[in-house]
């Protein structure tokens, strides 16, 4: 009997599902590095909910980005993601007509781009890495109706495709624009996105596959408090050259990568109006506030129902006498 | 034996007609034009089983919600709302003369929510895995995951509240008392279950505070869906009654025409109430976040063509109506409440979501959403038409005439 009923109903409904859908053989056509990463995430069996401990982070100095590509290459590479040659991504930078003539999002076969900003200071080219900001309190983990997603005690926020029913709600909750979807999926889509490369930094050393090959130094990985204090250090110590802010450092309640900049940061496309609440806060009152109503406010109602059956039988009985007495009609509402 | 269910068939759903007789009364221009639109969006479904929602839709990582939620769900429950209103109108207030207007209602939340439901079906990536919302993997932080179980909860409560109509029809007449007295207890779960995902509706957009435009935008937004909905709940009352008390006259024995006048200015009272303390509502949320500087934007003016063209605007109609005892004015009023829930669900899910993207990113409908959606809705009309025309929906069943 050593069969749970989680694993009952698992193995029925998965029957039922490849018979019914007799094709899901071609399951996860796209893409496979969000399944991988979950799957390496619970052989560990950690709690749900792990400590809010020091965390990893990777800080980006957009100061130091030449726009040469090759985190995209790379991240492409590790997640085995559609890609093309590397030279084809450098040469980005240097062609009058490229993929930074307009500002790109992450989609579900790319999980970070870098896009290309022109400086209100001097005229100069800046080049800023987008990809999931590993929120401290995750937007799309509280948005998520079947428990798919999990903030890890490294920091990355990890996607489970296995229970995901495709409602893309995670995607309307980021406030980051970060996940994508396979719309061209028929029977198995799946949101995707970057999991900071859970496989690399869960390894002795290791850092997430664009922080390896920058080779400006633009990326560093490391504990997320150290990062912060290092951001600041080059603020201090540089005058003038940065925007005296650490972006992530509080946004939308912290993320696990931090960005600086010359430039304020709605100028290089991340937007300085989502505030420091945490996405989940804005929910969590409604939510608490919609229980409270349906268990203070089902007494009286229910009070209030037996109250009007009883009162409806005595009329009834009323109304049923006197009919029996004469031929009068009971009244009829 | 064979012949004795030949003759039920013959008289509960041919309508006493032969197959015959029956296809030949159905083929009419109205039901040639109903089955072009279901015929569409069938193709439309079916495409999109095959082929997955990128061909089908216009949805993008931008836009991942389109028409399908933004209307068939978020329009399409809150214009389902007439059974929380006149449920809650009738059986907790004890307004009896409103009596005749529950099975309408009833019939129509039951069916608005059903066919919402499946026009959902077609949005979700993996639809088959529905059931892990109920029974494996729950994601209580979710507003989705309260609004999932509310639907599941909330079908069953109106299967119960219209079942008395269904086994009248059947002749059960033991089942039908059974679930007659079961109907109260619904109707009350069901006050407090259609509160609850009414306004968790509205719930849905407080995690978007980037995205949804300021205006619209307001921690109050689940209190507004959730009056928003008791006005188009009682305006869909109007609405309908006056649609179907024309289409149906022959179903109506004693009907009063002066009666009917009278109850439905009676409704205008109760849609004018909620409408203006929302209208109101609307005006603290602004000075709260002081937003007053959009109103002076293109978003700014469509915000107030929707709060005063179609929120103050038919509450003056509803209230000069109801006091000059002009139903005609209340039908229009209520005609014109209907638009403007439907209009500012839009708003919410569509138009003013991702305010800040250039028009070229925005999402606009592709013509087979919004084929599918009218096909869903023309399914949902023809069921209606079904069931009034064999069960006691709009008149009250001769066998059971007196025991309500």
């Amino acid at each position: 009997m050593g069969i749970s009923r989680r694993d009952f109903l698992k193995r029925t409904l998965s029957l039922a599902g490849a018979t019914i859908i007799g094709s899901s053989t071609a399951a996860h056509a796209l893409n496979t590095a969000n399944e991988r990463n979950w799957k390496l995430w619970a052989k560990k069996g950690e709690p749900h909910y792990a400590p809010l401990e020091d965390r990893y982070g990777v800080l980006v100095d957009t100061t130091l980005c030449i726009g040469c590509r090759r985190c995209e290459w790379a991240c492409n590479e590790w997640n085995k993601n559609p890609n093309k040659p590397i030279k084809e991504f450098e040469a980005s930078a240097f062609q009058k007509k490229s993929v930074f003539d307009t500002v790109r999002r992450m989609h579900a076969e790319n999980f970070t781009v870098v896009n290309r900003f022109i400086s209100s200071k001097d005229r100069r080219p800046i080049f800023v890495k987008r990809q999931c900001m590993h929120c401290e309190e995750p937007g799309c983990l509280s948005a998520c109706f079947v428990d798919a997603f999990r903030k890890t005690k490294e920091g990355s926020v990890l996607y489970n495709p296995s229970v995901c029913i495709g409602c893309r709600y995670c995607m309307i909750a980021c406030p980051f624009d970060v996940p994508g979807y396979e719309y061209n999926e028929a029977l198995n889509p799946q949101v995707t996105k970057c999991t900071m490369c859970y496989d690399r930094i869960t390894k002795e050393g290791g850092v997430p596959a664009c922080v390896e090959i920058c080779p400006t130094e633009t990326l560093r990985f490391g504990k997320r408090s150290e990062l912060i204090n290092l951001a600041h250090a080059r603020i201090i110590n540089n005058p003038g050259k940065y925007v005296d802010h650490i972006y992530g450092e509080h946004e939308v309640g912290g993320t696990s990568w931090l960005y600086l900049s010359a430039v304020p940061f709605d100028e290089i496309g991340l937007r300085t109006d989502i505030g420091k609440t945490p996405i989940p806060k804005t929910s969590k009152g409604f939510l608490f506030g919609v229980k409270m109503f349906e268990i203070v406010a089902a007494w009286p109602l229910v009070f209030g129902a037996y109250y009007a059956i009883s009162k409806a039988r005595k009329i009834a009985k009323v109304n049923h006498e006197t009919e029996k007495k004469g031929e009068g009609h009971g009244e009829k509402h | 034996m064979a012949k004795n269910t030949n003759t039920w068939f013959r008289e509960n759903i041919l309508l006493g007609m032969s197959p015959r007789d029956y296809i030949i009364s159905n083929f009419n221009f109205p039901n040639l034009v109903a089955a072009a639109i279901v015929g569409t969006a069938v193709g439309v479904m079916i495409y999109r089983l095959l082929f997955g929602l990128g061909p089908s839709t216009n949805l993008s990582d931008n836009y991942p919600w389109g028409l399908w939620i933004g209307f068939d769900i978020l329009v399409g429950i809150a214009l389902a709302a007439p059974g929380l209103a006149l449920g809650t109108a009738v059986h907790l207030f004890g307004m009896n003369k409103y009596h005749h207007f529950v099975r309408p209602a009833i019939l129509s939340s039951l069916l608005g929510y059903i066919f919402a439901v499946f026009a959902l079906m077609f949005d979700l990536g993996r639809y088959y895995r529905i059931p892990y919302l109920l029974g494996w993997s729950w994601g209580f932080s979710s507003v989705l995951f309260l609004i999932g179980w509310h639907f599941f909860l909330y079908i069953n409560i109106c299967l119960i509240e219209w079942s008395p109509a269904l086994f009248e029809w059947l002749k059960l007449k033991k089942l039908r008392e059974f679930f007659n007295n079961l109907a109260i207890w619904a109707t009350i779960f069901g006050v407090i279950i259609a509160g609850g995902h009414q306004s968790a509706l509205g719930g849905l957009y407080l995690v978007a505070p980037g995205k949804l435009h300021p205006l619209w935008y307001s921690s109050l937004l689940p209190v507004f869906f959730l009056l928003s909905a008791i006005f188009a709940g009682i305006s869909m009352v109007i609405v309908e009654s006056t649609i179907t008390h024309r289409l149906f006259k022959r179903k109506l024995v004693n009907f009063n025409p002066a009666e009917f006048d009278r109850l439905t200015i009676g409704l205008a009272k109760g849609a004018a109430s909620a409408m203006f303390i929302y209208f109101i509502m609307k005006i603290f949320a602004l000075a709260d976040s002081n937003d007053w500087a959009y109103l002076n934007t293109p978003f700014g003016y469509w915000f107030l063509v929707e709060t005063l063209g179609f929120v103050l605007f038919p509450v003056f109609l509803f209230t000069s109506g109801a006091r000059n005892h002009n139903a005609k004015l209340v039908r229009f009023a209520g005609l014109l409440t209907v638009l403007g829930v439907i209009l500012n669900r839009l708003n919410v899910s569509i138009i003013a979501y991702n305010w800040n993207l250039p028009a070229s990113q925005k999402y606009y409908p592709m013509w087979s959403e919004i084929a599918l959606s009218l096909g869903v809705i023309t399914m949902l009309v023809l069921a209606y038409r079904f069931i009034v025309n064999r069960m006691a929906i709009m008149h009250e069943h001769p066998d059971y005439e007196s025991s309500h």
